[in-house]
């Protein structure tokens, strides 16, 4: 039996040879299959990589507690200016959440959004439109610093506004 | 033990594997070099078979040098000889041209103790099949022995990511179970997440950024065809395909935070699953194709629950601990590998369904996406060694483990295949 795909390539499924040739008996055969793999392409170029300039000087990073996604304190001042800069003259925004690495990959991406979702959530009721704001999570596909120390872990949970 | 086996070839090959723990009571087994009558090929099947057999943890094997005899046949063989050695299986076996590039190979395990043959074999394939031809004789002669089908010719998935001049360069690989014939199968500036295989293990799913979000692609692994499943604002995340092949589940975020959806592949339709202001995420297929595993943080912390597709009732089944996520089910449909936070480290643990017992399995302290291979004799988990990312397997009763890191940069999120024949 032969199979041919549509590279040309052909995968041979070998078919059973008779016994008798050989020294030993043969009980049963196994033949192998060709599953060669392919290399896919992506298409990046519908990516706008192009940064905005920062409409403030106001802090672009607000972190967060472990396993929290509570705006902190801190974080007020800092975002109560980007609202009235968006509000005076208004633009799109994108408000990117993040996670440390512990935990699982997925559960993180969920961790990620909902951080980001809090700083939406402020910046709404500041009374900036929620259709400027895109929310988009990495969870823990894009570390800011590198280890797995506490350090490093604070300094990845995190929205970055952009 | 602390064993280092160099089995990579291709141009991507990165996987080494350590084996760490083994069995302590191992079957003791001999794998005489194969005859080869001239044939030129650059593999040495018999050591593939021997280190697949080894890294199974429930075998020990008699080294070359310590060999009397390399028998390739039944009836060369001196049984006293391998006897004295502490054999107690021997494996013999020989190849021999067939044209056309075709080559078979005839192998027999034999019984030292009781002094007979077990089974003999036929494989055949082409030079490029001669590590398909090694694998196939490693699961016949660890299913005569265990009596559990072997999972050697099978294959995994996973991701790299390595910083390469300032950027990162994120790959989703597969490889053979061993990390041989590591082959690239998509590479991003943008992450790769949460690869899922078909049920028939010819095709992945898995999440990608390359449009500036996330977005589910499927991607056959021969003809490398890919096409987008999601385009929603928000998660579009942890693809599961249904053990038919004809949907699958995913978690979407559409409608404000992350709920359990089902794609049905044929018809495109979505069907929302979950209704909660909780996390829901990471759905698995149990084998009925009738009720999902999932995490959800409603009940205020991280844990597993389970899912009547049809009724979309739910019902919680972790109790223990405040983080239970990413369940993966073994083959028997009863016992779920998970990640389980014990204080602040984060193991993989089994969980049995039926009697409730969680027991972890690692002593590693990052641990993330089990993954258990389609025998349920190991799992595959990703975890640190230092700052890199690596992957680690254990066996489900935690008696066996091994190591497979990348030689640079980290390696993560294993998905290990069905059985593909």
């Amino acid at each position: 039996m032969i199979h041919t795909n549509k590279f040309g390539l052909t995968a041979v499924v070998l078919s059973m040879v008779l016994a008798g040739c050989s020294s030993a008996p043969t009980d049963e055969s196994t033949d192998i299959e060709d599953t060669s793999v392919q290399t896919g392409q992506v298409d990046t170029s519908a990516i706008d990589d192009s940064a905005m300039d920062a409409a403030t000087a106001a802090d672009t990073v607000f972190y967060f507690d472990y396993d929290k996604a509570l705006l902190k304190p801190e974080s007020r001042a800092a975002l109560l200016e980007h609202a009235a800069s968006l509000n005076s003259s208004p633009r799109s925004v994108r408000l990117e959440g993040h996670a440390d690495e512990r935990g699982t990959r997925e559960y993180n991406m969920a961790l990620g959004e909902r951080r980001a979702n809090a700083v939406k959530e402020f910046l709404v009721l500041q009374g900036v439109s929620a259709g400027l704001i895109e929310v988009i999570s990495y969870g823990e596909e894009r570390a800011a610093s590198y280890g797995s120390n506490d350090g490093a872990w604070s300094m990845n949970r995190r929205v970055e506004l952009k | 033990m602390l064993l280092l086996l160099m089995l990579s070839s291709s141009a991507w090959s990165e996987l080494v594997i350590r084996v760490t723990q083994g069995n302590d009571k191992p079957t003791i087994v001999a794998v005489s070099p194969i005859a080869l009558n001239g044939i030129q090929i650059k593999e040495d099947i018999g050591s593939i078979v021997e280190a697949d057999l080894k890294r199974s943890g429930l075998f020990s094997a008699i080294p070359r040098r310590d060999m009397l005899a390399f028998p390739s046949a039944a009836k060369d063989v001196y049984y006293r000889d391998w006897r004295m050695l502490g054999t107690e299986y021997l494996v013999v076996g020989a190849m021999a041209p067939v044209g056309e590039g075709r080559y078979q190979l005839d192998f027999s395990l034999l019984n030292v103790t009781a002094q007979k043959t077990e089974f003999n074999h036929r494989v055949s394939g082409t030079k490029s099949q001669m590590r398909d031809l090694a694998h196939l004789i490693s699961d016949k002669i660890y299913q005569e022995i265990t009596g559990i089908r072997g999972a050697f010719s099978t294959r995994l998935a996973y991701v790299t990511a390595n910083r390469e001049n300032g950027a990162y360069v994120y790959r989703l690989n597969v490889s053979d179970a061993d990390g041989a014939r590591e082959k690239l199968m998509l590479e991003s500036p943008e992450p790769i997440m949460s690869p899922s295989w078909a049920p028939n293990g010819k095709e992945l799913a898995y999440v990608s950024f390359e449009t500036g979000r996330p977005a589910i692609f499927r991607q056959n692994l021969v003809t490398a065809s890919r096409q987008q499943l999601t385009n929603f604002t928000g998660l579009n995340g942890a693809p599961s395909w249904s053990p038919d092949g004809k949907k699958m589940a995913l978690v979407l975020s559409k409608d404000g935070n992350p709920e359990i959806y089902m794609l049905d592949l044929q018809s495109n339709k979505f069907s929302r699953l979950t209704r909660h202001f909780a996390i829901d995420t990471e759905p698995t297929w149990m084998p009925d194709g009738k009720h999902l595993l999932f995490t959800s943080d409603r009940g205020g912390t991280p844990q597993i629950y389970k899912l009547n597709v049809a009724s979309k009732a739910t019902q919680r089944l972790t109790f223990r601990g405040n983080y239970n996520a990413r369940a993966s089910l073994a083959p028997d449909g009863r016992t779920l590998a998970l990640i389980h936070r014990a204080s602040s480290t984060f193991h993989v643990a089994s969980f049995d369904l039926v009697t409730g017992r969680l027991i972890e399995l690692t002593e590693t302290r990052l641990d993330e996406s089990p993954t258990v291979a389609p025998n349920g004799a190991m799992l595959m988990y990703a975890t640190k060694q230092g700052d890199r990312g690596v992957l680690a397997a254990v066996s489900l009763d935690a008696g066996v483990r091994y190591v497979l890191p990348a030689k640079s940069g980290d390696v993560r999120e294993p998905a290990w295949s069905p059985f593909l024949r």
